[in-house]
Parts: structure tokens; sequence; C-alpha cells
């Protein structure tokens, strides 16, 4: 073997970790700049409509089905939260924002008393136009939410746009929700 | 006594048939072991690195309810996974399925193998060097000496 | 006062790190003999320096200083003493601190027990420890700095996770760190020889006990880690193909790799490249483990904090140095001239073949273990790859590793005959074809596959000792007598691969596991594996600092009762979690296990999971088995011609 040849055999390795290198490099950044959560599962609904479900109302407000969400005059937000859940309770402040800056938000409490429920939304206030309750938590999983608190983005014609898994903050609203409300209005 | 080695030589042909009951589902052994056999396939969301079986976690414990619901109903186990992919994506199962994005992974055994086994054949074809080209004084005395 | 004393000695032992790493390098270039020999000296004053650091650490931690911000998030004062300790190293800034101390120990070693190696070649090493030292205790120093303070300081700490606090995880991380920051020696070697140019014999001579010693504890550790989860987690699994398992499986892959390399340049001055590649592969290994950890970039258990900015610091610190280090492989590594010749049938080949399958298995696991990110980054999909897909694909590839265990050591070096190696097994091979067929007949393949396996390498190995011994061709007072005379080396080669033959039984036998998930109330019984288990009760029994409950199962066999297990569910009220203790009874061949998993409500019963587990003991056993054979190899004289040698002048060969 020539040794040029042999030179190039012996610097595979190094081209490897360049390239591998490289990789992690732009995967860091990107993480740095919250354009890329390593852990974020992509939601099989984005650019489908919601599955079929009807839920029963829950404190006093109105329940709602998929065919409520088929066509609307703005995109609204479905918010999955519970009265049990931490982060359900930092987002609220939140969603009281937002729902006094004319956004709509449509609440599904998961697995919860109604009790509790009914005080959590005494003390946190109630942001949501609509309020349904899944107590056995099947819906959840016909939607795929793994957890709580989750949010969708239906647009006006009901596709889903957009899930976010976590308590919505300034970063996300402003980065992600506020482009995306733009770009369904 | 004899009775008694009599049922306990039975148990192990009954078991198979035997009904038990797994999160409020009863079903037979054979079932049980199929919805097993499935949720092993499955990633539990809400925990670090866990199948639904093995987890303790709420939703984990949901799903496997629907799983052995879906098998005592008669579904067969590729739609029971369809299923739950449908809903939470390839993310779920702990085993990608094989498609053109992942050739490159489960063909990765092979690759190594035959880097590993071509880069030790290219090893040994070099071992023997050619001898370094002679200097232009030694290629003299050479000449000189054949003459 | 003393974190500030500890903090200080953290940035001098940057310095001296520095220094030591410099000078090292420089000085055999230079020539200058005075220069050579202060890089031992700076080695020891860098290890004094963070050990003193260390030591500070854990003196907060023990007297409970909520002063300092790393005590106060990961300890409190209710924490018995061994895990005030122990908590030192339970998070991301203390285990760094307790990455650079091993380091500095290494360096330490190399300064006073290497003695007998040329002054040029150990300033070299040295230097190269130092370089890497530096970087990290950079990192500890400016970005995940243990010393940072708190005032006011709180009046008690957030606590140590209740998981952590246990006897076995408490050493764990030692155990395994000092594995894994072990093969930073061989890597200096590695580098000390390509910048040198020259590999030989008596190269091989000393990295091989630094690679051995590192192996060992590897070995150790993992083991220690596999048993800790075994028992704690409560789910009667060993190993679940974590990426942080994943990530200390790979140095220990290919470390064993390079263990065997390492023979074969002692022996026959061959395979020098390949060896100088897995040291640095191996340790590069190591780092990218510790940065896969720290950066948040793969969904594990065992993740500290995510966090990207110390990511990016620590790929800086993975680019210099493994770039590095393969930057110079592939300029001067072409030179090194192997003189070595070996027939295609050789020992050498086996040992080539041996590294080929290695390798292989570290590909396949790196491979999935880094697929989803970088899938994720290209496409946007998000994939997941857990124990299914690495199971599939890993235990095919170790089929021809463990036939070939058997027939290597028994091969001769440069030409070897394999009939009459073949003819020397037969029993062996014999014994694990019964075996195969008896539990094939039942029609468990896999399991019956893995116990021929594990019963073929540990019967061949045997064969070799038995042939070495000349047994039942002498006289038995003979065999003794060349029993005691054999070399260490050997002794210890032949338990290693015993030991990995029984772990490979253990597996095998884990696959024939019964299990049964079942609600019982008190009184009720259930069949398992031959056995009948009854919940006898369940009550309270309050702990320190947690709420108790405590399920009584006892085990009867043909109405007689063998046993009674207490598994138990904890509640820690300062953390909120809730802890599963596992009952576990072994006889050594297999284990019973009972899980108290939860009280369904209404019931009044248990929901237990009840697991029979044959030979489980023997993974474990396997592994320790493996460091013990490491550990009798490394005692062997011979071997520590080039590292210790108090006795013999500096250079003797023995």
């Amino acid at each position: 073997m020539s040794p040029l040849r042999r030179r190039l055999m012996f610097g595979i390795p190094l081209a490897v970790v360049v390239v591998g290198g490289a990789g992690f490099y732009t995967i860091l950044r990107r993480m740095q700049e919250n354009a890329y959560d390593p852990h974020a599962l992509p939601s099989p609904l984005i650019g489908k409509k919601l599955p079929v479900f009807a839920l029963p109302g829950a404190d006093g407000g109105q329940g709602f089905a998929n065919t409520d969400l088929l066509s609307l005059p703005k995109p609204v937000l479905v918010n999955w939260f519970a009265s049990w859940c931490v982060p359900c309770l930092q987002e609220a402040p939140m969603l009281a924002k937002l729902a006094k800056a004319g956004l709509e938000i449509w609440g599904i409490a998961y697995q919860d008393q109604p009790g509790d429920l009914a005080n959590f939304i005494a003390a946190n206030g109630n942001p949501y136009t609509r309020l349904a309750a899944d107590a056995s938590g099947l819906t959840a999983i016909n939607w795929g939410v793994y957890g709580v608190p989750e949010t969708y983005l239906v647009d006006r014609t009901g596709v889903v746009r957009w899930r976010y898994a976590g308590a919505l903050t300034d970063d996300v609203v402003s980065g992600t929700l506020q482009p995306l409300l733009q770009q369904y209005a | 006594m004899r009775k008694l080695v009599f049922v306990l030589a039975l148990v192990p042909v009954l078991a198979y048939a035997q009904e038990v009951t797994r999160d409020g589902v009863t079903l037979s052994q054979a079932q049980e072991t199929r919805a097993e056999d499935i949720g092993s396939q499955l990633r539990c969301l809400v925990c670090q690195n866990e199948s639904i079986e093995g987890s303790s976690a709420a939703l984990a414990k949901q799903l496997r309810v629907i799983i052995r619901q879906q098998v005592v109903a008669g579904d067969s186990s590729k739609s029971i996974l369809d299923y739950m992919v449908q809903r939470y994506g390839i993310f779920v199962l702990l085993k990608p399925p094989f498609m053109p994005l992942t050739w490159a992974l489960y063909a990765s055994p092979f690759v190594a193998l035959l880097l590993g086994v071509f880069g030790f054949w290219m090893a040994r074809r070099g071992k023997v060097a050619a001898p370094a080209p002679l200097s232009d004084a030694d290629a003299k005395r050479l000449d000189e000496l054949l003459k | 006062m003393i974190p500030e004393l500890g903090h200080f000695a953290l940035a001098l032992a940057v310095a001296l790190a520095f220094a030591q790493g410099v000078i090292g390098i420089f000085a055999p270039g230079l020539r200058d003999a005075r220069a050579m020999r202060a890089a031992p000296a700076l080695a020891l004053s860098h290890f004094l320096a963070i050990g003193a650091a260390f030591l500070a650490l854990i003196y907060a931690g023990v007297v409970s200083d909520f002063t300092v911000e790393n005590v106060a998030d990961f300890s409190s004062s209710i924490v018995p003493l061994m895990y005030r300790i122990s908590g030192t190293w339970g998070n991301h800034d203390g285990s760094m601190v307790l990455w650079c101390f091993i380091l500095s120990l290494c360096g330490a070693t190399v300064a006073a027990f290497g003695s007998g190696l040329p002054a040029s070649l150990r300033a070299r090493v040295l230097g190269v420890l130092g370089l890497v030292s530096g970087g990290f205790l950079l990192f500890t120093l400016t970005v995940s700095d243990p010393f940072t303070r708190l005032w006011p300081p709180p009046l008690d700490g957030a606590g140590v996770n209740p998981i952590l606090q246990d006897p076995g995880l408490a050493f764990h991380p030692p155990v395994l760190y000092t594995g894994y920051v072990g093969f930073s020696v061989a890597f200096a070697f590695a580098i000390a020889a390509l910048i040198e140019g020259r590999i030989d014999a008596a190269w091989g001579r000393w990295v091989r006990p630094w690679a051995l010693l590192s192996w060992c504890f590897l070995t150790a550790g993992i083991t220690l880690g596999s048993w800790w989860s075994y028992y704690t987690l409560g789910w009667g699994g060993y190993w679940f193909w974590d990426p942080v398992e994943n990530a200390a499986l790979l140095p220990w892959l290919t470390g064993t790799a390079l263990l065997h390399c390492a023979i074969v340049v002692e022996k026959r001055e061959a395979l020098k490249a390949w060896t100088v590649l897995l040291a640095i592969a191996t340790f590069s290994l190591s780092l990218s483990g510790t940065f896969l950890v720290r950066s948040g970039i793969l969904n594990s258990v065992h993740s500290f904090a995510a966090a990207p900015d110390q990511g990016l610091f620590i790929l800086a610190l993975l680019g210099i140095t493994i770039g590095g280090s393969l930057l110079l492989f592939a300029i001067r590594a072409p030179v090194l001239a192997a003189t070595g010749i070996y027939a295609p049938l050789s020992r050498e080949s086996a040992l080539v073949l041996n590294n080929i399958f290695l390798c292989s298995i570290a590909a396949v696991v790196f491979t999935g273990t880094l697929y989803p990110p970088f899938v994720n980054l290209l496409f946007g999909v998000q994939l997941s790859i857990g124990a299914p897909f690495f199971n599939q694909v890993v235990l095919p590839l170790t089929g021809p590793i463990i036939l070939a265990m058997g027939v290597g050591p028994l091969l001769a070096w440069k030409r070897a005959a394999l009939l009459p190696v073949l003819q020397q097994l037969w029993l062996a091979a014999g014994v694990a074809l019964v075996v195969f067929l008896v539990v094939a007949a039942d029609r468990h393949v896999i399991a019956a596959m893995g116990l021929a396996g594990g019963v073929w390498v540990v019967l061949a190995a045997l064969t070799d000792i038995a042939g070495r011994v000349r047994l039942f061709r002498v006289s038995a007072a003979g065999s003794v007598a060349r029993l005691f005379a054999l070399p260490r080396a050997a002794i210890g080669a032949t338990l290693g691969h015993i030991g990995f033959g029984v772990m490979v039984l253990g597996i095998a036998g884990m696959t024939l596991a019964t299990q049964k998930v079942i609600v019982l109330t008190p009184g009720q019984s259930t069949e398992l594996g031959g056995y009948t288990w009854t919940l006898n009760d369940i009550h309270d029994a309050p702990g320190p600092n947690f709420s108790q409950r405590v399920a009584d199962v006892s085990l009867s066999e043909n109405g007689a009762v063998f046993l009674t297990l207490h598994p138990a569910r904890r509640y820690f009220a300062a953390q909120k979690v809730v802890t599963n203790t596992a009952a576990i009874k072994t006889n050594g061949f297999q284990d019973i296990y009972a899980v108290f998993a939860s009280e369904p409500a209404g019931t009044g019963g248990a929901e237990l999971r009840l697991n029979r587990h044959p030979l489980a003991p023997e993974i474990w056993l396997g592994g320790l088995i493996m460091a013990l054979g490491g550990g009798i190899s490394l005692s062997d004289r011979r071997l520590r011609v080039g590292a210790p040698s108090r006795k013999k002048p500096a250079g003797a060969v023995a």
C-alpha cells in the first residue's frame, strides 16, 4: 500500500471525530439558543385534525367536542392542565395574561376531582373560554398527551399547528407562539 | 398426598390457560404473556429509559390496561403497536422501525465488522514494505559492482 | 475559612497542572535533565493541591457548612455521616472534583512508581497527564465551581436524594471513576510514544500494568453499578442500555481490547498502531462519557442537570484532547514499524479477531446511543433506541467472542495448528454441547446457547491451566507444584476468562427468570416458579426520615415454609419521594426477589411483583472474578518492572 494511502487510512479516526464534534457543537449551540430541546417530542397530530372526542363541561364551564374546533373565527389554544400539577400553577399567570390580550384559550382538566378543580380555578382565575374535564384520561391518550401541562394550537380550520409540553414561559410565547399566531391568524 | 402431587404436576400445564389479573384486567396467562411482550417494546414517556411494563407511573399503568383490553379483544400485536405509534409517534417504540432513516443504524454491526476485517487485511498486505529506493551514490556503486 | 482554602488549593492545582504539562512535554525535547526531573515533583504537588481541595469540600459536607452552595443544594444535617461524605460526589460539581482528584492521583502514581521508566518517557507521560488535568481543573474552577458561597446560609440543606443514600451507590462513583480516569495513563503513554516516535516491547510492558489496573477498577465499577440498580430500583433488571451505562461500557470494551493488544506488543512487537489507537480511543470514550452526561443531550436516568454552556466548554476540551491526539496519530503512527510477522492462524490473529469483535460491539453501542440526537439534528425526527434494539444487535456479536475465547489462549504464537488445540478442548466442547441440548429441549434456545457458551469458556480456561500443570500426566504433587510455579499473570488471565464465563452463565440464567405481578390480600397465596407465595401481613415500620409500609411474604414448598421476605415501600417526606426496597434472598445460585409495588385503594391488599431469578448472583460474581483475575495479574512481579521497582535498581529487567 502506498505511503499516501496508508496515511489517509490513519486519518480516518480523526475525520470521524471532527464530523462528530461539529455535530455536537451544532446541537449545543441550538440548545443554547433554545431552538432545540433534545427531550421534546414532536406530536403526531401536527398538521392533522384532532381525533374524535366529546368531553363534559367542568366547574360550570361548557364542555366541547372535536366538532366544535373544526371551524373557528380565530386560532384557539387548548390547554391540558390539572390542579395537582405544580408547573400548571406556575403557568396560570401566563395564561391569564394571554387571555386578557385576546387569545382564546380552551381548557381540559386532566384526571382531576371537581372540588380540587374548583379551588384551583378560584385561586388562579379562569382564562378559559370553555372548560372541559377528562376524568379518565382516555381522551388524553388519544391526543398523545403524556403529561401536564400541555398546550396545543389549533388553527381556524381545526388543524393542529403546534404542541408544547411544559409550562409556557415568556421565551416560548414570544419566540414560538406569537409568530405562529400571526401566521395562522 | 398423591392428589397434591397430581395437582402440582398439572400446574405447569394449567398455567398457560390459567386466568391472571393484572392492573385490574383479567386475562389468560397466554394473553398476559403477549401483553407483556408488547409492553416491553414500548417506552414509558414519563420515565427515563423504562418500558411501560416495568414502570410504576400512572400513564404506564393506563397504557398497560389498554393493551390488555385490546389483547383480550383479539387485536394483533402489530395493530396494538400501531395504535400507540399513531398517538405518540415512533419515539414510543424502544426499537425504531426499519426504514430509510434507520438503515445506517441497523447496518452498523455489519459495517463495523467489515471495516475491521478490511483494516486487518490491508495491514497484513502492507506489512512487507518495498525496500527504500537507492540513493544516487548507492545506485552508482551498485552499477560499478555489477559491471 | 476551610472552603476558601479549598478554593485556593483548587486554583493552585490548575497552575501546577499546567506547569506539569508544559514542562513535561517540552523538557525532553530540550534535553533539559533538571526540568525533566521537575515533572514528577510537580505531579506530586499538583496531587496534594487538588487533594486538599477535595478534603475541604468533604469537610464542608461533613460539618454541614451551608454557606457553601454545593452543600446547601445537595446535603442536609439529618443525613447520616456516610452520605454526607459520599454526597460530595453525588452532584455535578463535586463529581468533577473527584474526577480531577483521581486524574492527579494517576499522575502522582506514575511519578512515585515510575522510576523504572526512561526519564524522557516519564516526563512526557506526566506532561500529557498534566495538560489533561489542567484543562479539566480549569473547567471545574471556572464553570462548575463547587466552592461558590451562599450568604445568608439556609437553615438546612435540600437533602440528599433518598435513592443515593445507599452504601453501594456511595462507592460506585469513586471505583468507576478510577477505572475511567485510570485509562488516562495508557493514553498518556500512547501520546508520549507517538511524540517519541518509538513503540517497542518495553513500552508494551510498561503500559500493561496501568491498563490492567484501570480495567480492574472499571470492571468492578460497572459490576457494582449493575448490582446496585438490581437491588435498589426494584425492577429486577440489571442492565438497561441507558446512555450513561453505555458510556461506561464503551471504554470497557475498548479497554479489554487494549489489554489484549498490549500483550501482543510486548510479546511479539506487532499490532502497535492498533494498540496506540485503542489507548487513545479508550480514554476518549471515557471523556465523551463525561461530556454526554453533563451536556443534557441525552435522555438518561443518570444525567446531571442539563447545561449547554458547560457542554460547550467540555466539548472544547474534548476537541483539543481527542482531536489533537488523533491528529498526532494520523501524522506519526504510519511511521511505527511493526516488526512481528505472524501467520493467519496464530494467537496474534485470534487476538486481532477478538479485538475486531469487541470494537464492533463498541461501534454498535456507540452508534445506537448517539443516533437519536444526530437524526434529530439532521432530520428533525425523534427516535428512541432502547434495550430491545441493543439486545438484538449486541448479543449475536458476543457469540464469536465466546467461541474464540476458549480456543485463543491455547493457540501458539506466530504459527498455530488448530486441530491439536481442538483435540485438547474435546471435554469442554462436549460438556457445552450436552448442556445446550438439555436446555434447548425445553425450548429455551437462547438460554441454551448462553449456558453452553458460559460452560465452554469456563471449561476451556480450566483446560488451559490443566495443560500447563500437566494434569494427569504427572503426579498430583507435581501438578500442584507446577500450579504454584505458574506466573501470576497466567493465573490472572485464566481467572479473567473464567469470570467472563460465569457472567455469561448468569446472564443466560436470567433469561429463564419467572415473574408474576399480582394483587394479594393478607392470607392469599399464589404460585410461581414451583413455590407457593403467601402474603401474611402489611404493617407500618417508620424510619428516621421516612415512613414505611412493609409486606410480609412467606414462601413454601410442599406446604413447608422455608423463607419470609419483607419488601417495603418508603416515603421520604422531605423530598416527597417514594422508594421501593426490594426483598432479595439468594442462595448463591438463584435469587428470590419480591417487590411491594403499591397498595391499590379499596382492596386492603398489596400489589406485589414476585420474581425467581436463576443464576442471577453469577452475573456479579463473574464480574468480581474478572476484577480479581486482573488484580492477581497485577501482582505478578514481571509486570511491575516498568512501574514500581523499589528493590531493584532502575532499568533492570526481570
